[in-house]
């Protein structure tokens, strides 16, 4: 039973997902749903534990052997990116069960838990598996859902960011198909083990880079890095609260995971760095992405779409780890996978406890709500801090360690540029905070809701946010675990890529 | 050059139509086809990778010595699948759309949301 976890972690969440369609009463789904979830959260913990005391797992999918069959292989790297994943998937799908209710009908809910599920299998797919056309697949398996998942929201406009999404995101898809075939042309192999021993004999040549670059730009538009972000903001911003908890805590993350993957594990940082300017590139896009998306993240009347802006500077940050190409850049950028993924699951969440009471994340509606909702609003403000990286939280850890590594690559403008940049996310907090907590209620009710609604949430939404709140505090405080896994894989990847 | 590597060319002419129809065209279902142009041609390009010159179709036979490679065909069977998924969501997104907004036209839809 132990030695099939690494295809368990996949199978459960992709058989939970028909499964729930035989069920089809609304509770009974979401009762099932949150049984298959947490069921990968303790897969994925338990993977976890064997990978950091034995090792590397490897496991052949219907017992054929690796060069030939697919090979799923779990190490450090992939078991830490999946606890994050079916962690964040578990607390949103427990607060599902009543911070649904306002935002899709209940005739439709089966579909979304069976849409949710189908995600959730493919995001731990493409991190699980060994096998470079598999990342393909699970891929698309998470992005189709992804859209069906946006489209579920209530504005109109949703459709049209789905839309939108679509066509950006299968491009990128098709990008990394090309770079996928050129690569098989070159090496003869999918698996990603043979690659990484064969990309070094055919360095210089053209295929190679070509592959390189089609799959680091398709890669890229999946993880929305500046300039290639404009599908997120609308996404994010229409798409049911919830929904963009999940997707911001764990989508973009695994497309991150997935270009560190390729990027040292199958190319090697050696070629990547000889066969084309990577790193410079890396760094001028993510500080640009940090500057332009916090600036543009303060003039935002909505708030879901400030924080949607606010993903895409803190992906600036991770791709700014890389870029230094150092040891020290990528635990940064690992530690800010890990940690961003914390603090925008809390504030979506809360967010979404807002949403379901006032029914609009308008900056209007945060007007006084310190004092009607004082526990969301403290999440909110933990969150934020968190997210400028305040000592204490979680975010502090990581914009510390991208600090550290600046300065140890002897880049000091770029750690300058990094606090700079936290002090632009400082304005879009207040501003937050000086609406909640320094400016009167409106008196006026908003339409169709009535006095009992405009208290605090209710507790199966706050007690997730909360989860997420304090190990956001907790992780802050004690970095043992974050700092220690995050730095044995970076020194792995880098080790090994050379 | 050209003659032989021909369906190459084919391949970039087609990727590069379907291409620009998805950045020029403003009706959603044209966009679509471009979409489905682009994807295509990637489908030729998998098939021409593993087509051996002179080589049969991969079933043991006598007489036979010389194979195409089944694997790029195999995969790219996968991705037609994956090819369709998307499209027909993308259809089915278009549905919504025009339900929704009474119109399919990139600047129609884009006026009606600056109305309200």
């Amino acid at each position: 039973m132990l030695s099939h976890l690494p295809i368990l972690q996949v199978v459960v969440p992709l058989l939970a997902a028909p499964a729930c369609l035989l069920l089809d009463r609304s509770r009974l789904v979401w009762i099932f749903t949150v049984l298959a979830c947490g069921l990968s959260l303790l897969i994925s913990m338990l993977l976890l534990y064997q990978v950091s005391q034995h090792g590397t797992l490897s496991y052949d999918l219907g017992g054929w052997d690796a060069p030939w069959g697919i090979e799923y292989r779990i190490d450090l790297l992939s078991a830490y990116v999946m606890l994050v994943v079916s962690g964040i998937a578990t607390l949103v799908i427990v607060a599902a069960g009543t911070g649904l209710e306002r935002e899709i009908p209940l005739e439709k809910q089966t579909v979304f838990y069976v849409t949710y599920l189908l995600c959730l299998a493919g995001l731990l797919g493409i991190v699980a598996t060994g096998d470079i056309f598999n990342v393909f697949v699970f891929l698309e398996i998470s992005s189709l859902a992804t859209y069906a998942l946006i489209a579920y929201g209530r504005d109109r406009r949703a459709l049209w960011a789905a839309y939108q999404y679509l066509i950006v995101g299968t491009i990128g898809a098709t990008f990394i198909l090309i770079g996928i075939g050129f690569l098989y042309s070159l090496t003869g192999t999918l698996n990603m083990q043979d690659l990484a021993a064969r990309i070094p004999d055919s360095a210089g040549s053209r295929t190679a880079s070509t592959a390189f670059v089609f799959i680091v730009v398709g890669v890229c538009l999946k993880l929305a890095l500046f300039p290639l972000h404009l599908w997120l903001p609308n996404a994010y911003a229409y798409a049911p609260s919830l929904v963009t908890a999940f997707l911001a805590a764990t989508a973009t993350k695994v497309a991150v995971y997935l270009l560190i993957r390729l990027h040292f594990s199958v190319f090697g940082e050696q070629f990547a760095s000889s066969s084309l300017p990577l790193h410079g590139i890396l760094l001028t896009l993510g500080l640009a992405g940090v500057f332009v998306a916090s600036l543009v993240a303060i003039f935002q009347p909505d708030i879901k779409r400030l924080f949607a802006y606010s993903s895409i500077a803190q992906i600036g940050y991770m791709i700014i780890g890389i870029g230094f190409g150092t040891a020290i850049g990528l635990q940064a950028t690992l530690l800010h996978l890990f940690n961003h993924a914390l603090m925008k699951g809390a504030l979506f969440l809360a967010l979404a406890a807002v949403v379901y009471r006032l029914g609009s994340a308008d900056i209007s509606a945060f007007r006084g709500l310190g004092r009607r909702m004082p526990w969301t609003m403290a999440a909110i403000v933990i969150g934020g801090l968190s997210l400028i990286g305040m000592p204490l939280t979680v975010g502090f850890v990581s914009k510390w360690y991208l600090i550290l590594a600046a300065i140890e690559a002897g880049m000091w403008p770029v750690a300058l540029l990094v606090v700079t940049g936290s002090i632009l996310a400082v304005v879009y907090v207040w501003r937050l905070v000086e609406a909640a907590y320094f400016q009167p209620p409106e008196n006026e009710l908003p339409e169709g809701l009535d006095g009992p609604d405009r208290r605090e949430a209710p507790l199966t939404l706050l007690v997730p946010t909360w989860l997420l709140v304090l190990v956001n505090i907790y992780l802050g405080i004690d970095t043992r675990l974050t700092v220690g896994t995050s730095g044995a894989v970076a020194s792995a990847l880098l080790g090994g890529g050379q | 050059m050209l003659p032989e590597l021909y369906n190459y060319w084919v391949v970039i002419l087609l990727m590069m139509t379907g291409f620009y129809i998805v950045i020029v065209q403003g009706n959603l279902i044209k966009k679509l086809i471009g979409l489905n142009l682009f994807q295509t041609s990637v489908f030729i390009f998998y098939i021409s990778l593993g087509k051996v010159s002179g080589g049969s179709a991969p079933i043991f036979a006598e007489g036979v010595s010389s194979y195409s490679n089944p694997l790029p065909h195999v995969l790219i069977l996968t991705a037609i699948v994956v090819g369709i998924a998307t499209t027909a969501l993308a259809l089915a997104l278009v549905i919504r759309i025009r339900n929704a907004y009474g119109t399919v036209e990139e600047e129609e839809l884009q006026q009606r949301d600056l109305e309200c």
